[in-house]
């Protein structure tokens, strides 16, 4: 199956590989995002921040269109993903995780990442039911490939055939992470992978994260909470506080900004 | 009072409750014709014996929470408590019974019974004589809480086995006598059930078994587990072609009588197979399944019986399977495309009205032309030539259900199969994850439905009759529930299920009127006692006992050796 055929007007600006223009959510009369503008360069690893309730994982889930945003466009390397269901989307080239962990607990750890490799395997149904060569062929391929994933991300061997849900936190992260590389991602979107780590496996992640980015030239966009983290690894951080964009630019721009240390920063830095 | 003793009280009770309720169903006086050993006493006599041991075992267990320390002479005293009520209970209801004339409103609350209750003896002494055996009972069941496992272990499957086999006396004798063991059927039976040697040989026999594999079981699996690669696979091989064998022989070994039976669990199984790509692989729950089955049937009866005024000029019973699965194709997706986007019980309930809604077109005046209304369409041909004869009839019924498992087990693991489980575990995250789960709904619904109208298609060539009434909920609910008393997602559970749900209630025909009360009483208790079916899944098992997952702790202990520290669970 093949996405459906680009609708963008506008050509691959310069090496921005994701580009949102106006990007408002309204649920009823809630405004979770209003007028968003948003841009992703090639290569980057960019966080999104903001308070509790600032729109972060909406914007999130409009990229990956598991919602619609209310008006607005994003364009993903010049293609619109307006009406794209989120499987086309996983085949145009966007990966992602989840907040709170959602994987497919009652199948093996080796499945998760193979179902991961769905969108990019070819075998049809009856070529399934007859277990045609191709298809065999294409298996092996694909539980080979499973496996460098997960030592990629740091799964030992042994987890392989357990569930996943029987993984230990840190690992179900890491299993999370292999399942959405597998479909070959261009762009990893990461929401609050160091949540519930502790300082050690919090370094680990962020250290994963740094090395799959440049191993595998993906772009990484990740909504954060742990500051140290953030600054620690973005090289471009956007602000949004109620729902819009307060502020973009560099992780020394954003914590000298006056309104960012205002909604977000100043509240910690009042308790510490 | 400690806990423990109330859970004997509460035991007690319930088993009181059960035993009353049975003898005033009728059960104790209907199973008076059968016996358990012939001439001594009858499975009617032995039924609320049964349910005092039962509790008592039950009673005389203690609970891996508890905190309370367990003697012997505790645990036998609740077995005691427990048999003690039980047996109250009875004596009670023998004296009501004799006493006050309550059969106009109880059917069974005769006088015959309280004799019966009491064995013959006078109120006194057959009173005595109820709560004394009882209490006895109930200790006994508690005993075996202080044999060692493994022998308590055999005794049980020993007592439950026997029972089985006396109750199967009809079936197990014709068997004996067609594989030409007259005289082992002449050993072991009497009409109605077991004679005195036979119950001794039968229970020591099983009861040998049990404790054999329980005690050196692991050391022959342990033995078979270091033999060679193309050894174990010789053995496989040696396996499955035994098994095949039988097959092809059951209906010569079981007679034309069970090979009826058993080609309706036949097409019970195919319906199972179907009803668990639905409901176990892709998880959407269909409660209107047995639409599919009379859109087969029907279809079958449109291009192949003179009957049917539509198709000229008739098609022989196999012309007409292409026609089904075009069918099943259409309506696969008629009921499908509507129901996309629900989930859970909202798709449970519509499906569930799809159901009725296909056996009320079917039978409407307005589709009469062409279905016949409510007197259905005769004379469907057979599938073989010019036999209907049951035996004959198994062997096309065999062969799809062994096509069909083979591709439900191919499918399950192949790339389809995963992206059917990974929608059962969330769909939006399937979805997510790359999975088209429009399209493999879609999948589900038109491979369910080609496995049901398969089984129609086979329902009606082997009845030759089609009628709207045979088409109710019941049907979807037996394929449902076989898949769950069997196991859910896995095949060898689907055949186990329609063996028990269809198979044994075909086989105690004579029981009839009590076969809903215990299909429910079996269904209540497998849901207690054992939610993930018989032969469950590693799936399921891993969802529904995952607390108590031993595999949890190793991975606890390995995880910790690793980072040196406890590690957290989710």
């Amino acid at each position: 199956m093949t996405a459906t055929a680009p609708r963008a007007t506008a050509a691959p600006a310069g090496d921005a590989i994701l580009r949102a223009d106006k990007v408002t959510m309204r649920f009823g009369g809630l405004v979770a995002n209003k007028d968003v503008d948003f841009v992703i360069p090639r290569g980057g690893i960019v966080s999104l921040i903001g308070p509790n309730g600032a729109g972060k994982t909406t914007f999130f889930n409009q990229l990956t269109g598991m919602l619609e945003p209310t008006s607005g466009n994003i364009r993903f390397e010049g293609t619109s993903l307006l009406g794209l269901t989120p499987h086309e989307i996983v085949e145009l080239g966007i990966g992602r995780t989840f907040q709170n962990i959602r994987l497919f607990g009652a199948m093996t750890v080796l499945a998760n990442v193979m179902v991961g490799r769905h969108s990019r395997m070819k075998a049809s149904w009856w070529g399934s039911l007859l277990r045609l060569p191709s298809v065999r062929e294409e298996e092996a391929a694909v539980a080979k490939r499973a496996r460098e994933l997960l030592e990629l991300v740091g799964l030992p061997r042994r987890y392989e055939e357990d569930w996943a849900k029987n993984l230990p936190y840190g690992d179900q992260r890491r299993l999370e992470l292999a399942r959405a590389l597998a479909s070959d991602p261009k762009l990893l979107l990461l929401d609050e992978p160091t949540a519930g780590m502790n300082p050690g496996e919090t370094a680990r992640m962020t250290d994963l994260i740094r090395r799959l980015r440049d191993e595998l030239d993906l772009t990484v966009l990740l909504i954060e909470h742990d500051m140290k983290v953030v600054m620690g690894i973005s090289e471009r951080i956007t602000v949004l506080d109620h729902g819009e964009l307060l502020a973009e630019g560099t992780p020394e721009e954003i914590r000298s900004n006056p309104s960012v240390i205002e909604a977000y920063l100043g509240k910690q830095a009042t308790q510490a | 009072m400690a806990p423990l003793t109330r859970r004997a009280i509460v035991a007690g009770i319930a088993g009181g409750v059960a035993a009353v309720h049975v003898s005033l169903v009728g059960m104790v006086g209907t199973f008076q014709t059968r016996e358990l050993i012939s001439g001594i006493v009858t499975i009617g006599t032995v039924l609320p014996m049964l349910i005092a041991l039962l509790v008592g075992w039950y009673a005389g267990r203690t609970p891996k929470t508890s905190s309370e320390v367990s003697t012997p002479s505790r645990i036998l005293l609740h077995g005691a408590i427990a048999g003690l009520i039980v047996g109250v209970s009875l004596a009670v209801l023998a004296f009501i019974v004799d006493t006050f004339s309550l059969n106009w409103i109880l059917v069974n609350a005769r006088p015959q019974l309280a004799a019966l209750l009491r064995f013959g003896q006078d109120p006194v002494v057959g009173s005595l004589l109820l709560v004394g055996g009882f209490t006895l009972l109930g200790m006994a069941g508690a005993t075996l809480h202080l044999l060692p496992l493994t022998i308590a272990r055999a005794i049980s499957i020993g007592l439950i086995v026997t029972v089985i086999a006396s109750l199967m006396e009809p079936f197990v004798a014709a068997v004996l006598r067609n594989i030409g063991l007259r005289f082992l059927e002449e050993l072991l039976y009497t009409r109605g059930g077991l004679t005195l040697p036979g119950f001794i040989i039968v229970f020591a026999l099983v009861t040998g078994l049990a404790y054999a594999w329980a005690t050196r079981g692991s050391r022959v699996r342990a033995r078979t587990a270091t033999w060679p690669d193309d050894r174990r696979r010789t053995a496989k091989i040696v396996v499955y072609l035994a098994t095949i064998g039988l097959l092809l022989l059951l209906p010569q070994i079981v007679g034309s009588r069970l090979s009826e039976v058993i080609g309706t669990v036949g097409l019970y199984v195919l319906l199972g197979l179907g009803l668990n790509i639905v409901v176990g692989f892709a998880g959407l729950l269909d409660l209107g399944y047995v639409a599919f089955f009379a859109v087969g049937a029907y279809t079958t009866a449109l291009f192949t019986s003179p009957a049917s005024p539509v198709f000229t000029p008739e098609l022989p019973f196999w012309g007409a399977l292409p026609f089904v699965i075009m069918a099943a194709a259409l309506i696969g997706l008629a009921v499908g495309a509507p129901v996309l986007r629900l989930r859970g019980d909202y798709l449970a309930i519509v499906t569930l009205g799809f159901g009725e809604i296909a056996r009320e077109i079917f039978k409407s005046a307005w589709a009469q032309p062409v279905t016949g209304g409510a007197q259905g369409i005769l004379s469907i041909p057979e599938p073989l030539p010019f036999t209907r004869d049951p035996q004959s009839i198994y062997y096309p019924i065999l062969f799809f259900c062994i096509l069909a498992a083979i591709g439900a087990t191919t499918l399950a693991t192949s790339r389809v199969g995963r992206a059917w489980n990974a929608m059962r575990e969330d769909e939006s995250v399937a979805e997510a994850t790359g999975v088209n789960t429009v399209k493999y709904k879609l999948l589900a619904f038109g491979l369910g439905a080609a496995f049901g109208c398969l089984a129609g298609a086979f329902f009606a060539g082997k009845i030759g009759v089609v009628f709207p009434d045979s088409f109710n909920i019941l049907v979807s609910i037996n394929a449902l529930a076989l898949i769950i008393l069997g196991g859910m997602g896995n095949i060898a559970g689907v055949v186990l299920g329609a063996f028990v749900l269809v198979g044994l209630p075909e086989l105690l025909r004579e029981f009839a009127e009590y076969r809903l009360l215990i299909y429910g009483a079996v269904l209540v208790a497998m849901m207690l006692l054992r939610p993930e079916g018989l032969l469950p899944s590693r799936a399921r098992r891993a969802e529904l006992h995952e607390r108590a997952d031993d595999d949890e702790e190793i991975y606890a202990q390995e995880a910790g050796e690793e980072t040196g520290r406890p590690v957290v669970s989710s």
